[in-house]
């Protein structure tokens, strides 16, 4: 049962996270990372959890990746969001440790599988651009 | 210099377990209390210390209503130590935490509870979980699942459980297991929520999908209860009169808090710890109690204790004669949670203790079983007792 009025949970931005939550409006997924080893950190922090350096900032990545793992979710949770969707979690294409949960979009549930070829596109909420991906299809 | 102890649970309680209970949450834990005094012949004057996770919880209704300094406020106890927090190895962290300080002389006797009354707090209106109240942003570890709808640990453990689907070929009629062993303990298990409801393999397979592939039947229900533990130092065992069980090991691993940042579960590196810290060995086990807050989880201990290898625990319960009460490993002898309700916890080492004393009447399994393991956990947070009466 959705419910069109209904908001989906939107995250509180902060120095930290707002260029992950906010780079959709220049249609690039930010990621942070470690000018001193190169790491990607995620969830964003002010440090890099590799080589404790506080040098990090956003990098631009290329917004594709894979589909690690996924579930259907058939349980209506939140009036903004009426069942089913697919939840999963994308590995991305040159951040290696960094894992997404997201939504897989455009597609029917039962399309998804794990090993897919996945791209970003966002979803603009209020201030907020949520990374979502849909299957690559070539 | 200071000696250390062993550490032993010497008395365990439990109050009634139902769904939206009439009783005060504090006094379900203050029944548990009394029936874990009664158990090891203490009187509460003899408490010194308190352990309890996640300590008093206000932002979520139900989920922990009674925090040690409650207890310890309302019963007039004096102690030496206490512990209630959330920041902890998960649910049986407490009790490690606890026979820690006995060890050390900290305490001599430490009454560890777990209260929950989520089922009664869901009575009362305004009180939905899962609904951020108004316009209220997320903030924390949330933002990271709360947006894209995976608003329950249900769709985090579901992804886990779909990984073991296609890598290793676990199917719902092997996972099944788990939860029809539960729940056929469960009408062994007066006390049980699902006492007297049989569940059977049709019933399970037609369950309603939750989050894929875990249907409703591999998911516990909020429930209202309290369980006790009294964790009792070496040097006093003599002021007790129960049949006491040793701890002999524990373990709480985790790489990394973040569900989604992760290749394997807190349970896998805890099970493998926790044989390096004993010359008990796996094939020792004569029963386990392990986490099925959701039912995969309880698969994932069973493999990261090294009882099968890792991606065989489908093939390991199939059938579910291996895990029965007669079986070689007979697991969530009680019912577990998803048999006995939503203990968390808890329920785990109170069983083991149970068992290992020839206690469980009509559920107790055959032969001398000595030595146990109880589990809470096993997402992001994992903890791992080995409990031994030798």
């Amino acid at each position: 049962m959705g419910d069109a009025s209904a908001k989906r949970p939107l995250p509180h931005l902060d120095d930290h996270n707002r260029a992950f939550w906010t780079g959709g409006a220049e249609g690039r997924l930010y990621i942070l990372r470690c000018r001193s080893c190169g790491a990607f950190i995620h969830p964003p922090r002010p440090v890099c959890g590799e080589c404790l350096s506080d040098a990090v900032e956003p990098e631009a990545v290329a917004g594709t990746g894979v589909v690690d793992t996924f579930t259907v979710n058939h349980q209506p949770w939140h009036p903004a969001l009426p069942p089913p969707y697919v939840i999963a979690r994308v590995a991305l294409d040159g951040v290696p440790g960094v894992y997404l949960t997201t939504n897989i979009v455009g597609c029917g549930v039962d399309e998804v599988a794990i090993g897919d070829r996945v791209r970003v596109t966002f979803l603009p909420c209020e201030d907020v651009h949520l990374p979502v991906f849909e299957k690559v299809r070539d | 210099m200071a000696r250390v102890r062993e550490a032993f649970i010497t008395g365990i309680g439990q109050s009634q377990i139902g769904i939206g209970l009439p009783r005060d949450p504090l006094l379900l834990t203050v029944d548990a209390v009394r029936e874990a005094l009664a158990d090891a012949g203490l009187t509460k004057e003899q408490i010194d210390g308190v352990a309890t996770y996640p300590g008093r919880v206000t932002q979520v209704p139900g989920f922990s209503p009674v925090g040690a300094e409650d207890l310890i406020d309302a019963l007039h106890l004096n102690t030496r130590w206490h512990l209630g927090g959330g920041e902890l190895t998960s649910q049986l962290g407490a009790v490690a935490a606890a026979a820690d300080a006995v060890r050390t002389g900290q305490a001599r006797h430490v009454l560890c509870f777990r209260t929950v009354y989520e089922a009664g707090a869901m009575k009362f209106p305004g009180q939905k979980p899962y609904v951020p109240r108004g316009d209220a942003r997320v903030e924390g570890p949330s933002q990271w699942f709360a947006p894209f709808g995976a608003l329950s640990a249900v769709c985090w453990v579901a992804q886990y459980a779909m990984r073991h689907v296609v890598k290793y070929g676990l199917t719902r009629e092997q996972l099944a297991w788990i939860s029809l062993t539960g729940r056929a303990n469960a009408l062994k298990n007066p006390r049980a929520l699902w006492h007297g409801k049989p569940l059977t393999l049709e019933e399970y397979l037609a369950g309603k999908m939750i989050a894929s592939p875990l249907c409703i039947f591999d998911c516990d229900r909020y429930s209202d209860a309290s369980t006790v533990l009294i964790v009792s130092a070496e040097d006093a065992l003599d002021e007790v009169s129960s049949i006491p069980v040793r701890i002999a090991a524990s373990a709480g691993c985790t790489y990394r808090h973040s569900w989604d940042q992760v290749e394997w579960m807190a349970s896998y590196p805890t099970g493998r710890e926790l044989w390096k810290r004993t010359d008990y060995r796996p094939e020792d086990v004569d029963t386990v109690q392990l986490y099925d807050g959701f039912s995969f989880l309880a698969l994932t201990w069973l493999e990261a204790l090294g009882f099968c290898e890792v991606g065989e625990g489908g093939r390991f319960i199939e059938g579910g004669r291996r895990i029965a009460l007669d079986g070689e490993l007979p697991l969530n002898t009680f019912g577990g949670q998803l048999g006995a309700g939503r203990l968390h916890g808890f329920g785990f080492a109170h069983e083991a203790v149970v068992q290992l004393r020839g206690q469980g009447g009509e559920r107790q399994i055959p032969g001398d079983p000595r030595v146990a393991v109880a589990t809470s956990g096993g997402g992001p947070l994992a903890t791992a007792l080995l409990l031994a009466r030798d």
